[in-house]
């Protein structure tokens, strides 16, 4: 198991290394970030030439990635061009985008995983199709359109919850975006449920469990769902990465200063400090995610050992 | 007893007819003899000779309702995209401020949007800029995804790991964030970057599921039996490989289009995809989204258009995975 790990860690660094240099070049692609230093004005070359030499932007690019990263694993993240350390703005803005994520993660488990099994067990049923032509079309519904129709249908017309999060977003709020972000990756859940207790109800343990006796809850429970929850709990696992990701969308929908937020804005102003530095923590929430899963899966079929 | 035991012509009847799937295929074509069924094959020429896989698909798509549907629906899409004025004969850039915001009346049936543009002319000229996308940006992870993955799979060694890895790096980048970095940086007129940046991140998905097709596909007796008659690299790659390696990759790619039709319009609605004067619903739905409070049809048509295309496609490779996994059949 430890032996397992450190591979796997190991094998993350190039990945991590790849991805976060690709970012870098795409960023730096952006434009010249100190014209962006001084907005509208154009600036003094003497100034601007100073400026680059301070933030080591006149060395080859190679040169200035690694110069990054070395400062990124002192946990130093550098400054916004607004003078705002970018280790603030992620402190301001992770837990809010944990918050959401967290809040979507769990409707999707648990809504998905329950409706998935519901579906699986009664296979060909009318609740089946029904179930599964409406997971069709909750799949074709972007998130930016089912957002916006969620927001207008319970904020502004019924009046049930506030249509925009206020700015330290406390969970009761969340609830509405996150079920907006959860939306997509929930009808995955329920398919992928549904065909994986499909599949194992047929198996022969599930009939011996049931011909000793024990009742049809704890077969399902603890026979049934534990040997069909590891597609589903990959899914879930690569999910967090992308909901944390994805949730911009659904942040800019409902004006919820997170991750998303603070990205959107330092893209369009060309900040690429904050950029480079939120999304090279996302990359790594994603491969942590992963390995996380991973490990997960010993834990659900004690048969999987990692040596 | 000779005659009752005779390798050669084992083989050739597992081997010959089939060219794709084997035994499964020689079972399934003979339960189908057995029954005879009169208007069955149509032209498919004599009983005898066994269906491929890609008969077996086509027979079963043709009788399921969901994949008539959404092909119907594809079509009509298709059609409208190449000449939208068929159904719609004004100009979609034609727009008079004069009257903006108007509910549905004369010659505006869906209504007029901010800038006095018709909602309906609108609503059908973004189905040009979607389809498009969703299809150019398709073939080319399809392409270049298989294209990596069959190499990595039908090589192996130092090449598939390196291959796997450079995959890895791509599927690590949040899409929607990379999208903005990306698509930031290239600005045109054009789909093409919209369509390059979708390539360049999606293809990891097609050469995962293209690795391991191809080798499943390589460890069969057939392509054994190639290589022992001296078939070269290419040979057994295209001739025995791909056409056994070809039918999951398909499934995922046609359930692709839908999803990247549907990231095209959310690129665009945050202001980094398609930018006017082309005509796309990401853009209207951004700009509608301004007035959502008070004209909240402005939204709801290009929404629901966008909606009901992606949910074609999507349901288009959910029939032909049904049709194409024989697990499930």
């Amino acid at each position: 198991m430890g032996r397992y790990v450190i591979r796997r860690l190991l094998q993350m660094i190039p990945v991590f290394i790849g991805a976060t240099f690709l970012i870098f070049v795409m960023v730096y692609a952006l434009g010249d970030p100190v014209a962006a230093l001084f907005g509208d004005k154009a600036p003094d070359p003497a100034t601007a030439a100073r400026i680059r030499e301070d933030l080591g932007l006149d060395k080859p690019l190679w040169q200035q990635y690694l110069h990054y990263m070395g400062n990124i694993f002192r946990g130093d993240f550098g400054t916004a061009f607004n003078g705002q350390k970018v280790t603030e703005l992620m402190a301001s803005a992770f837990p809010v985008t944990m918050k959401l994520t967290f809040v979507a993660i769990v409707i999707e488990i648990i809504v998905g995983i329950a409706l998935g099994v519901v579906s699986g067990l009664k296979r060909g049923r009318p609740l089946d199709t029904s179930l599964l032509v409406l997971t069709l079309i909750v799949i074709s519904v972007p998130t930016f359109v089912s957002g916006y129709l969620l927001q207008l249908l319970f904020g502004l017309k019924l009046g049930w919850v506030r249509p925009t999060v206020s700015s330290d977003a406390p969970l009761n709020e969340l609830i509405l975006p996150g079920i907006v972000l959860a939306l997509v990756s929930l009808a995955y859940v329920t398919r992928l449920t549904r065909t994986s207790i499909g599949e194992n109800a047929r198996a022969d343990y599930v009939r011996t469990a049931v011909a000793k006796g024990l009742p049809r809850r704890r077969v399902i429970t603890k026979h049934l769902l534990r040997n069909s929850l590891i597609p589903v709990v990959t899914f879930i696992g690569a999910d967090i990465g992308a909901l944390m990701g994805g949730a911009i969308v659904t942040e800019r929908i409902f004006n919820i200063h997170g991750v998303g937020y603070q990205l959107y804005n330092g893209i369009l102003r060309g900040n690429t400090p904050t950029v480079v530095g939120f999304v090279t923590i996302l990359v790594l929430v994603f491969l942590v995610a992963n390995l996380l899963v991973d490990l997960l899966y010993a834990v659900l079929d004690p048969r999987i050992r990692y040596a | 007893m000779p005659e009752a035991y005779d390798p050669n012509q084992v083989a050739k009847d597992a081997i010959a007819p089939t060219g794709a799937g084997g035994a499964m295929d020689l079972a399934m074509s003979e339960a189908e003899t057995l029954e005879k069924t009169p208007g069955g094959p149509g032209g498919t020429g004599p009983q005898e000779k066994a269906r491929s896989l890609w008969t077996d698909a086509w027979q079963q798509l043709r009788r399921n309702p969901v994949f008539i549907i959404s092909s119907l629906l594809i079509v009509f899409l298709v059609l409208i995209a190449i000449w939208p004025s068929l159904i719609a004969s004004g100009d979609p850039n034609a727009c008079q401020l004069s009257q903006a915001n108007k509910g549905s009346g004369p010659g505006h049936p869906f209504g007029t949007d901010q800038q006095g543009c018709d909602v309906y002319t609108r609503t059908v000229y973004g189905a040009r800029a979607s389809i498009a996308v969703g299809i150019c940006a398709t073939l080319g992870v399809a392409i270049l995804g298989s294209l990596m993955g069959g190499l990595a799979g039908f090589f192996g060694g130092w090449w598939d790991g390196l291959l796997s890895r450079l995959a890895d790096v791509f599927f690590a980048i949040p899409v929607v964030l990379g999208g903005l970095v990306f698509l930031s940086v290239v600005v045109s007129d054009t789909i093409w970057p919209v369509v390059g940046f979708m390539v360049l991140l999606g293809w990891p998905q097609i050469s995962r599921i293209a690795r391991g097709s191809v080798i499943t596909a390589k460890q069969n007796d057939y392509v054994q039996a190639a290589r022992a008659l001296g078939a070269s690299n290419s040979r057994m790659l295209l001739r025995h490989v791909a056409p056994n390696a070809v039918a999951p990759v398909i499934v995922v790619a046609t359930i692709a289009l839908g999803t990247y039709i549907a990231l095209e319009a959310t690129l665009s609605f945050l202001g980094v995809g398609l930018r006017p004067p082309t005509v796309s619903w990401g853009i209207d739905i951004s700009n509608a989204s301004q007035v959502i409070r008070n004209y909240p049809s402005q939204l709801l048509w290009p929404a629901g258009a966008l909606s009901i295309t992606v949910l074609a496609f999507i349901m288009l490779g959910d029939a032909v995975r049904d049709a194409l996994d024989p697990k499930l059949r």
